[in-house]
């Protein structure tokens, strides 16, 4: 009888979450098939799920009307380049944190967090007039540390959880061992914590992917990433539903196939320490 | 060379003093044990030695040079931890050679320390094994080769045995008190257990509240202890302390009796009732009800055959009897 209702509760919670799963994942969906499908049907009243006929032309078009390769490259180059001059900032900032906690330290942490709680368009304006001083107006490098800047209270966040979780003995016996602090970093937390910082990496590798708000605001044409392009399309092309879909899926592509490949990762790494 | 020297050495965290100021000289080659109830500050000094807790006030010197500001890797000491504090992402070979390989040895000269090592502590077949897939003793021993190959001025032993099971924790007191008479090298162990304080230390430094009891060899402890907190500590089964009208029988505030120095004879002065009998085969440990004088402890030879209810007569040799005065300290 406890069988047949685990089974009936099991086969339900499924139920439910593959529901929950596809009501999240059917826009992504539908903007999939919309690039497949030709203009008129994309616009069918009543909607179509599935086209009447199948095309590759919209993908043909944008790419022959974009420089897509170029924005491509620069989304690359600034969610990466930001996540990984993040984490050689965090590491030692979560090692500290962690490790050699002073009185104020959570309290430190939350304030870091409660940034990210803020309104970017708060500072929008001195942001703005910053980099155009600066000379980082549409530079990737101003991209990768406006990125790095906005992401790295979850990164010290993440790996502070992740670190906490390494037993303070092992870093003593390095300690111990004759290992100078950097050592100590660098041949004993980090590969002990290497899961976390995979997982760190990958998540802010998507997090600075789909930055939209500064990657539009703060570029013009050379340093624009993906984001931009799609909304460089959405303007001219925006009664064409079936280009701008081809445009955004090609978007999203690589970081839905790294997503796809990496979330056993991801998964274990915001979940990490939550369950003994 | 291991001289270790604590010049009134204190550790306060905010307003507690938890080691209120503390001398004591341990000589090169020595086997000292500090041993007390959990909380006494035993680990803390432990840690103030090693460097990994930074002095409140005082000096610690190593072979003549004061230690106190230095990093724990300058002061020349190796340390075994309770938890054995492997690096558990490297194979056996390299946590062993990992101290040598941050003195930047060469690497022909790590390999001949970690071999050596390896031979001492039979690890040699498992050099290449992660620590996930050894055994607590195992795992223990490596930790203790990590400590050997830095050929360190002294060893730091926090709890090294507390994980493991009682038989290997045997086995491995013995390892330990080999590899001791082997290297002739200073080694400071800390532990809560007397029995093991009693059979390895060349010196045992009772611990309490922060303070040193008493330093002494194992055998002086026993029969000498310097007040009632060692009497009762050192010892096993532990010392029956009697205060009252009996204590002033011989004019103190305290005596004690250890349980292996009392006699079962029937026309002894302590008439009882047995409350307790357990027969171990060599001996007999019996819990007592005295009328007037409270539950002692006896250590009986293997051949009593008293059970629980019977009625018994006990006789304490008086030439062992321990005299404590009101202050708790012994009157010789």
């Amino acid at each position: 009888m406890a069988r047949a209702t685990s089974t009936r509760r099991k086969a339900l919670t499924t139920l439910a979450a593959w529901t929950v799963a596809l009501v999240i994942f059917f826009p992504v969906l539908w903007m999939i098939l919309t690039s497949f499908k030709t203009e008129v049907s994309a616009v069918a009243s009543p909607p179509e799920l599935l086209g009447a006929s199948w095309t590759v032309e919209n993908y043909a078009e944008v790419w022959q009307r974009s420089d897509y390769p170029r924005f491509f490259w620069n989304s690359v180059v600034i969610s990466i380049g930001s996540t990984l001059l993040g984490l050689a900032i965090a590491i030692p900032a979560a090692w500290s944190m962690a490790f050699v906690p002073g009185r104020k330290t959570k309290d430190l942490l939350m304030w870091m967090l409660s940034t990210k709680m803020m309104p970017a368009v708060g500072v929008l304006i001195p942001m703005y007039l910053l980099f155009q001083r600066l000379g980082l107006f549409d530079t990737k490098i101003g991209l990768v540390l406006a990125l790095m800047l906005m992401n790295l209270p979850i990164i010290v966040w993440m790996l502070y959880t992740y670190f906490k979780e390494i037993p303070g003995e092992i870093l003593e016996a390095a300690r111990m061992d004759g290992a100078a602090l950097w050592n100590e970093i660098l041949y004993v937390l980090t590969p002990m914590a290497l899961p976390g910082i995979a997982s760190t990496l990958l998540l802010n590798v998507i997090l600075a992917w789909n930055e939209a708000f500064w990657t539009i605001t703060l570029t013009t044409t050379k340093a624009a990433p993906l984001s931009a392009f799609i909304a460089s399309f959405s303007a001219p092309q925006g009664l064409f539903y079936a280009k701008l879909s081809a445009a955004s899926t090609m978007a999203i592509a690589p970081i839905l196939i790294l997503g796809w490949f990496s979330q056993k990762q991801l998964v274990r790494g915001l979940t990490f320490g939550a369950v003994k | 060379m291991g001289k270790i020297t604590l010049k009134q050495v204190n550790k306060s965290f905010g307003e507690v003093a938890v080691i209120p100021g503390i001398d004591l000289t341990i000589e090169n080659g020595e086997f000292v044990v500090f041993v007390g109830p959990s909380g006494c500050g035993k680990s803390t000094l432990l840690r103030l030695i090693a460097g990994l807790e930074d002095t409140s006030s005082g000096t610690i010197e190593i072979d003549g040079r004061d230690a106190t500001a230095l990093p724990p890797a300058k002061r020349g000491l190796a340390m075994v931890f309770q938890s054995y504090a492997l690096y558990p992402h490297m194979s056996v070979r390299k946590n062993i050679a990992f101290p040598l390989k941050m003195a930047g040895l060469p690497v022909a000269e790590q390999e001949k320390r970690v071999a050596n090592a390896a031979r001492i502590l039979n690890l040699t077949s498992y050099l290449d094994r992660r620590p996930g897939q050894l055994s607590g003793g195992q795992r223990q021993r490596v930790a203790i080769g990590r400590a050997i190959v830095r050929e360190p001025a002294a060893f730091l032993f926090d709890e090294p045995l507390s994980n493991l099971d009682a038989a290997l924790r045997v086995s491995m007191r013995q390892e330990i008190t080999e590899l001791h008479q082997a290297l002739k090298t200073t080694m400071i162990y800390v532990t809560h257990d007397q029995v093991e304080a009693m059979t390895m230390a060349d010196k045992i430094v009772v611990l309490n509240a922060g303070n040193i009891e008493q330093v002494g060899s194992p055998l002086e402890l026993y029969h000498r202890p310097a007040n009632v907190f060692v009497a009762g500590f050192i010892g096993s089964p532990k010392m029956n302390l009697i205060g009252g009208a009996e204590a002033a029988k011989v004019g103190v505030a305290t005596i004690g009796i250890r349980p292996e120095h009392i006699d079962v004879a029937a026309d002894g002065p302590w008439q009882g009732v047995v409350g307790l009998a357990e027969h171990l085969g060599s001996d007999t440990f019996l819990k007592v009800e005295v009328e007037g004088v409270g539950t002692l402890t006896v250590r009986a030879t293997g051949g009593v055959t008293l059970r629980h209810g019977d009625r018994v007569g006990l006789a304490p040799q008086m030439e062992k009897l321990h005299r404590f005065g009101a202050d708790g300290k012994a009157i010789a």
